[in-house]
């Protein structure tokens, strides 16, 4: 369970999180949608602590990560997350192979000569085959995001945090990535926070929808209720939303 | 007007204390993983080539005709002088042991070596490849600078090693060749009148170059913001602040070195 209490994050010239209070329930598949630019990605990279927040409280199984500066406390507790980065970050001078391989190595037991078998798996999750053996540089935009999806779930952590999985994606592989998300999720379990301006997906998948909007939470509801929302923000980005799906 | 020179003046203070802080909690953390991790030894191997062995060619150019020139000077100097040239293999080879040899070399690799692990590392740092470290179970200390700072303390020795031997090799070829010296008696110069401290000098000089350049350059990349145009900065001045350094350093450790009688 993630815990979130009174999170606040400001950048120099503004603060992007105002107070934000959230529980992540074990199993749930939480999404926050909002606009480009709102704080999407400065809030999932707060939850393991890539970004410090001023002040508030991020409690993952009990422990308290939100202001630490304990390395090794930040260590374990990140060990149960798999990250998706928005730009993939694959490491370039790595194979493919090698990235999805990576978090293997140091977050699980598993033999090296186990790895390209894993590997294939996950690839083969995404939609990809016989591409082990190139450098992400050789990989298209949506190729590289698949394989970054593919090296941030190689491990099965408890927590996955999705930054925007669809964005650059066919409609194919779109729904692949979905079925994907949905699979671990209901086989293993995962607790999983996505983010995404894809509302769409978000009402489709998940079982609790935020909408970040002025640095808040200003709805937070299962996907039938949100589309019912009376706040004006999410009444405007739904309407926006569907204008441009036709 | 006053006002604002103290505010700048201040600024800038705290700018270098900060700087200072975030340098030693990086070193701290160098140390700590130094010990405790397990050897990544694909990656020490993978850097001691792109740090040491690719640079082999330039230092060996760079200290060959430095070599060349000292003999050079010091024989027509001499000539002038004493009317032949004296003592050519013993200036050459104490010039280059103890001062030329370390420095340049340190030179080149800060501009080499050090520029590539800065542009390396500033590149993950702006494309989130750093933060996917920690993500993934490890984090940059472990993975990256361990191996650059393990490969660095290793190569830029050896290097120095072999510039100090092709440099007195160029000096005995300008000895033989413009001066007129026998090789023998050149080397009878070189090796009656070098000690092993003399060696010593200069060779542990660039155990404290190696540290300081990948310190510098490791801060450097780890501290890149600002996109493709921010790597080049970075490895800019990651390059010219290694090069000051290693002139400002070397006074300085050989005043300490001197004082302890090596
Ligand atoms: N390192 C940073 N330094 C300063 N400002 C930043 C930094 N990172 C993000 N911001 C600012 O914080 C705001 C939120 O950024 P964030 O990346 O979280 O947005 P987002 O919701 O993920 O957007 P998108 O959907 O386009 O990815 C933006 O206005 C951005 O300018
Ligand atoms: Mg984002």
């Amino acid at each position: 369970m993630i815990e979130i209490r009174n999170l606040n994050k400001s950048f120099p010239d503004k603060q992007v999180l105002k107070n934000i209070s959230v529980d992540i329930k074990d199993g749930e598949l939480f999404s926050v949608i909002g606009p480009s630019g709102i704080g999407k990605s400065t809030f999932i990279k707060c939850i393991i602590r890539l970004l410090k927040p001023e002040s508030g409280e991020i409690v993952v199984d009990g422990q308290d990560i939100g202001r630490t500066s304990d390395e090794f406390k930040l260590a374990r507790v990140r060990r149960s997350f798999g990250y998706l980065f928005q730009e993939g970050a694959l490491f370039d001078s790595l194979t493919v192979l090698e990235n999805v391989a990576f978090g293997l190595k140091y977050l699980t037991d598993i033999p090296k000569s186990g790895y390209a078998k894993i590997v294939r798996e996950k690839l083969a999750l995404v939609g990809l085959k016989d591409v082990e053996n190139l450098k992400p540089a050789e990989l298209s935009v949506g190729m590289k995001k698949r394989v970054s999806l593919a090296r941030s779930i190689a491990a099965e952590p408890k927590y996955i945090l999705y930054d925007e999985p669809t964005t650059g994606l066919d409609p194919v592989t779109t729904g692949m990535v979905k079925d994907l998300i949905l699979d671990m999720r209901a086989k293993l379990n995962i607790t999983t926070v996505v983010v995404t301006h894809d509302l769409n997906l978000a009402l489709e998948i998940s079982s609790r929808v935020a909408m970040l909007y002025g640095g808040e939470f200003v709805e937070v509801s299962e996907p039938a209720k949100f589309r019912r929302s009376e706040n004006k923000g999410v009444k405007e980005f739904m309407e926006i939303s569907h204008l441009s799906r036709k | 007007m006053k006002h604002r020179f103290t505010e700048y003046v201040g600024r800038e203070f705290i700018s270098l204390a900060e700087t200072m802080g975030t340098a030693a909690l990086m070193l701290k953390s160098v140390v700590f993983w130094l010990f405790r991790s397990r050897f990544e030894a694909g990656e020490t191997a993978k850097q001691a080539v792109t740090i040491g062995v690719d640079s082999l060619i330039v230092t060996a150019l760079t200290s060959f005709f430095t070599g060349m020139v000292l003999s050079l000077q010091t024989g027509i100097s001499s000539k002038n002088l004493f009317n032949e040239p004296l003592y050519i293999g013993t200036m050459v080879a104490f010039s280059m042991v103890k001062e030329l040899g370390p420095v340049l070399t340190s030179i080149v690799v800060a501009g080499r070596a050090g520029a590539v692990v800065t542009a390396e590392i500033g590149t993950m740092k702006v494309t989130e490849q750093i933060d996917a470290l920690y993500t993934l179970g490890t984090n940059p200390t472990r993975y990256l600078l361990v191996p650059r700072y393990i490969a660095f303390m290793i190569t830029l020795p050896l290097l120095t090693v072999f510039a100090d031997f092709i440099g007195i090799i160029g000096g005995c070829l300008v000895g033989m060749v413009k001066l007129g010296i026998p090789s023998s008696v050149y080397f009878d110069d070189v090796f009656n009148f070098l000690k092993v401290s003399d060696f010593l000098h200069g060779f542990l000089k660039t155990f404290f170059f190696a540290f300081m350049i990948a310190t510098v350059s490791c801060y450097k990349g780890l501290n890149t913001r600002g996109g493709a145009e921010g790597v080049g900065k970075a490895t800019t001045e990651a390059v010219v602040t290694s090069m000051v350094l290693v002139m400002v350093l070397d006074y300085f450790i050989s005043a300490a070195l001197v004082a302890v009688g090596i």
